[in-house]
């Protein structure tokens, strides 16, 4: 086992030299690509999290594409890989955006084809398939040119298992992926994007320390509240072990996507809606958003259309 | 006590040193007459050298009863000399006494988003401030152990430190020389990084830092953030957890305490039930929170951010806002514009 050390210095002239547009997979969402300093970072992890049919399938989707599409377009021009779990991956939406977003290249002859065909769709059933394609894809990563990594979802794999139930066992698994992904997205330089589900706030959700006492005894009187309050399903582990997290959430009538954590970014909202083209938003000029709100996943007043 | 520091005339000090007794204890159990014959000089003054050590011999400090003991006077003269590493933000440095102790382990820990990593770059930065701007003139050790550590933020810190001390500086018209020395580049060189994938990783980094530190002189942070990411899996053994965490605690203890330099760990929470109610709490455990000298937490106060000092041997126990800004942390009162524009 070598151990290296690095400058900080060497890291950042790596960085600049060797990676394409600098690091980043632009989402072409010009206000969270700011916000990002770039767009989706490489070699690190970044979470989407957000209630059912929120749209975060429409964004891994617009990013497959962003993958695969030459550099002259400020795409990455190579492979990317979708792990599908919940068997949401539609081609015929795929093509729907590609035609919206970049008809110019689209209406090339054999474009689509080629762009279509970088898109490699896994399906795995089980944890256990799920683990192994991950062990095969780090082998043959970097010899096919694969530039995007996209899980959509990581937690129904999860709660597939019959060891749910047990919570330390699941904990482990999950410790092991985490582990797993961020190592090959390191090693490789590439973007790792993962998707996370919702589920309500139970009733062992822990929100303050012991010297806190008066938060206490507020959030004791608003326990009849906690039905309306949502929470990533992966727990506090995962959510410690990302490095990006975009929050996608409804209230108001209108669809947010939230800087959530990001060491870079100041927490910002975008409003958002879901066209043709993907994903596109409202405006540019994200919303501040103050204090642990951030955090907080809403699904209040929206009719979400099951794609 | 060494003989040169005794009251004798240079002739019989001369005497002493070429007879082969240099320390108090050469004499013990000796008799005049032995001494005046290895000496070679008159009974009378032999027994008047004894006489002399045998007085010093009384004044000897407690500290020589054991070897490598201090007195608690030592030790009280030797921290009000300490140093302290700023975190940039005053009211935090003010709980903290100055800021991160040297010599001491202080643990951070906060939910995810909070700040650690922010403070963790703050701290690798601020270590490097030279010596006549208030600061350590020290480098920076960063372990990574999750992958957060970005360099473009660490490039960002460093610029906005460099500008504060230069805003101070123009006011004393020192700036040509300061521009010369202080550089971007040359902090972020002097932040040492170490990018770790498992627990075993982590436990061979710690073994290999004091050789590393021996080295390099002049380190004089440790930053391991976090502690906790590869202890949270991986050990169906908790025993065996714990025995490996107070073991890697106790080699950074030592790290502290050898080269004079702060070590920082970063925590993540976890929940705990007491009383039937479920509460947040540091990671890793009971023996755990035993190991370090200071903790602080970072949380959310309505929409604000503070730190709290949980532990601490000589501190009271109280919190401070802070906040994180473009420029790195911050106190909440000086960041007029609190969105970070990029």
């Amino acid at each position: 086992m070598l151990l290296l050390s690095f400058q900080a210095l060497s890291l950042m002239e790596n960085h600049v030299k060797n990676d394409y547009l600098g690091g980043h997979l632009p989402t072409r969402l010009k206000g969270l690509d700011d916000a990002l300093c770039g767009g989706i970072p490489f070699g690190a992890l970044t979470e989407l999290v957000g209630p059912a049919g929120i749209g975060k399938t429409q964004f891994c989707l617009k990013l497959s594409l962003l993958a695969a599409l030459p550099t002259s377009y400020g795409g990455l021009d190579g492979c990317a890989i979708y792990i599908d779990t919940e068997s949401k991956f539609n081609s015929r939406r795929l093509i729907e955006i590609a035609e919206n977003s970049f008809p110019e290249i689209f209406h090339l002859k054999g474009m689509a084809q080629k762009l279509a065909g970088r898109i490699v769709v896994l399906r795995p059933t089980s944890l256990t398939e799920f683990t192994e394609s991950l062990q095969q894809i780090k082998l043959s990563l970097l010899q096919h040119r694969v530039k995007l990594l996209l899980i959509d979802s990581m937690a129904a794999l999860l709660s597939n298992e019959c060891e749910w139930d047990q919570k330390a066992s699941r904990q482990d698994s999950l410790g092991w992926h985490m582990s797993f992904l961020k190592s090959l997205s390191e090693f490789s330089r590439i973007p790792v994007v993962v998707t996370n589900q919702v589920r309500a706030q139970s009733s062992d959700y822990a929100s303050s320390y012991p010297f806190q006492v008066h938060v206490r005894d507020q959030s004791i009187r608003n326990s009849e509240r906690s039905e309306s309050h949502l929470v990533g399903a992966l727990g506090f582990n995962w959510a410690h072990a990302v490095n990006i997290r975009l929050i996608l959430e409804a209230h108001s009538g209108k669809r947010f996507i939230k800087v959530a954590k990001s060491p870079i970014s100041p927490p910002l909202a975008f409003p958002y809606f879901v066209s043709s083209s993907g994903i596109t938003l409202e405006t540019d000029n994200g919303i501040e958003v103050a204090g642990p709100d951030i955090n907080t996943i809403r699904c209040q007043g929206m009719v979400l259309r099951i794609p | 006590m060494e003989i040169w520091s005794l009251p004798f005339s240079p002739s019989q000090r001369a005497k002493l040193l070429s007879a082969g007794y240099t320390y108090l204890h050469s004499f013990s159990h000796l008799s005049p007459s032995a001494l005046a014959a290895d000496l070679d000089v008159s009974p009378q003054e032999a027994s008047d050298v004894l006489r002399v050590v045998t007085q010093a011999g009384m004044m000897r400090k407690p500290d020589s009863i054991v070897a490598g003991a201090q007195t608690a006077w030592d030790i009280l003269c030797e921290d009000r000399t300490m140093n302290h590493i700023t975190t940039s933000c005053e009211d935090l440095d003010g709980i903290l006494g100055g800021g991160i102790s040297c010599k001491e382990i202080t643990e951070v820990g906060g939910v995810p988003g909070i700040g650690k990593t922010q403070l963790g770059i703050q701290l690798a930065v601020n270590v490097q401030i030279p010596v006549e701007y208030g600061g350590l003139g020290g480098k920076a050790i960063y372990v990574d152990t999750e992958g957060s550590f970005m360099v473009e933020r660490a490039f960002q810190i460093a610029e906005s430190c460099i500008q504060d001390i230069m805003d101070k500086v123009l006011q004393t018209d020192d700036v040509g020389v300061c521009q010369e020395n202080l550089h971007v580049n040359a902090i972020l060189a002097n932040i040492f990084y170490f990018r770790i994938c498992s627990y075993t990783e982590q436990i061979a980094v710690v073994n290999y830092l004091e050789k590393f530190i021996s080295a390099q002189k002049d380190v004089k942070i440790i930053i391991i953030d976090s502690v906790t990411f590869h202890f949270r899996q991986d050990f169906d053994d908790l025993a065996l957890r714990t025995r490996v965490l107070s073991a890697l605690a106790q080699k950074m203890m030592k790290l502290a305490k050898k080269f004079n330099l702060a070590v920082v760990l970063l925590n993540q929470v976890t929940t705990k039930c007491t009383d039937g109610s479920f509460q947040l709490t540091l990671a890793l455990g009971e023996s755990w929170s035993h190991a370090c000298t200071n903790r602080i937490i970072l949380y959310w106060k309505g929409n604000e951010r503070c730190a709290y000092l949980d532990k601490s041997p000589s501190l009271p126990l109280s919190a401070a806002p802070f906040s994180v800004t473009t420029k790195g942390i911050r106190s909440v009162a000086s960041s007029c514009k609190r969105m970070r524009t990029t």
